[in-house]
């Protein structure tokens, strides 16, 4: 699973409310290139949420990213700096083995083979 | 016509184990509807793509094959309750060279809040087959055929999830057979403000598929006969089929 999925995933146990955005224990990570394709990023930049971004990256070893989230300009500007870091935080590494846990519950959610299991069991749905 | 041939998943290629839905006629109709759209596919430019219930990932694999060549860093999604599925379609995946996220939920449930509007292209071959209630959503292999009552239980509980995912030009292709009632289908997304085509109709030995395409089409629907949409679909598909 990469980070763009990970800002995209929240824990729904039933009665839940804050159940975004869900801690990484990170086990085993792996990278892998995907083209660049700054189009792209930056239709996602508006989805993300940053704070979340930031420290699932650093969880995931990676700390480049600005801690605070840079404004339209320095999306839109010729230098690409920026938009290099967010393409492999975003596409690039995988969190391979390891655990999502639920900030209201610590309720931990396996990850193996890059596979997330997110099931609820039956007293929580 | 095209120089190359059709990029779908290799049959060969796709991984299997005994708890996981192997491709079948409804999984082929449903790739060839994909392909039927390719066009419109590639000039919709989706930014996110996502299949629910991605059993051996033939239809993922078969969806990312078919855009790769001509839209590069598409987002692809796929989900699946049972986790011998999910594996199976990362292996499906890797046997083509490709790489999607594949998270093991019901539905989409862990996406619903955050992915919001951001869906492009769904994609469903979902558990379709009228079975008794109590076999819907058992472990293994029964949770993907078994549809409960008339085959809708769980295809209903998914309608709303969809145009919750989906974004303002989001289009939706879901797997039907006659007998699941597609018209009522049909008439449940109208009132959502969706329009629907047939794209495939195909009557194999058991049963009759039709393979349905969902769009926004901005209108709001005030009133609706029921009457209405059953009789526009029957009409669709009996001008399809002459088609055919
Ligand atoms: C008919 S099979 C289709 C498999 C594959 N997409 C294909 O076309 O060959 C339906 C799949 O949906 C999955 N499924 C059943 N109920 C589900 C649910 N509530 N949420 C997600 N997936 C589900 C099953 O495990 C199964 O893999």
């Amino acid at each position: 699973m990469r980070l763009i999925t990970h800002n995209m995933l929240s824990c729904n146990i039933k009665g839940v409310t804050n159940g975004f955005p869900l801690k990484i224990e990170a086990e085993k990570v792996i990278e892998k290139e995907v083209d660049f394709n700054p189009d792209f990023l930056k239709h996602m930049f508006a989805k993300i949420e940053w704070k979340a971004l930031v420290e699932a990256a650093r969880a995931m070893g990676y700390g480049e990213l600005p801690e605070d989230s840079p404004d339209v300009a320095v999306i839109e500007s010729a230098d690409e700096t920026f938009l290099k870091k967010l393409h492999h935080a975003l596409l690039e590494i995988h969190l391979e083995e390891g655990a999502l846990v639920c900030p209201e519950t610590g309720r931990k959610f396996p990850v193996n083979k890059g596979i997330p299991n997110m099931l609820l069991h039956e007293d929580e749905v | 016509m095209s120089e190359t041939p059709p990029e779908i998943a290799d049959i060969m290629r796709v991984s299997s184990h005994r708890e996981v839905y192997e491709p079948c006629d409804d999984s082929f109709a449903l790739v060839d509807a994909l392909l039927t759209d390719q066009t419109n596919l590639i000039n919709h430019k989706p930014n996110i793509c996502m299949e629910i219930g991605c059993g051996s990932g033939y239809v993922i694999t078969s969806l990312i094959l078919l855009l790769k060549s001509k839209l590069s860093n598409i987002h692809y999604l796929a989900t699946d309750t049972n986790p011998l599925a999910a594996k199976v379609t990362t292996e499906t995946l890797e046997a083509h060279g490709l790489k999607a996220d594949v998270i093991c939920t019901d539905i989409a449930s862990c996406l619903e809040t955050r992915l919001a509007g951001l869906v492009d292209v769904m994609v469903v071959n979902p558990p379709y087959v009228p079975t008794p209630e109590y076999e819907v959503g058992m472990e293994g292999i029964a949770s993907s055929w078994a549809g409960g009552e008339n085959g809708r239980s769980v295809i209903d509980r998914m309608l709303p999830v969809v145009d919750r995912l989906l974004s303002e030009k989001g289009w939706f292709y879901l797997v039907t057979l006659s007998c699941n009632y597609p018209s009522e289908i049909c008439l449940m997304m109208r009132k959502r403000g969706f329009a629907w085509r047939i794209l495939v109709q195909r009557s194999t030995e058991e049963e009759n598929l039709i393979i349905l395409k969902f769009w926004r089409d901005g209108e709001e629907v005030e009133r609706l006969e029921e009457e209405t949409i059953s009789d526009e679909f029957s009409r669709s598909l009996s001008l399809f089929m002459r088609k055919q």
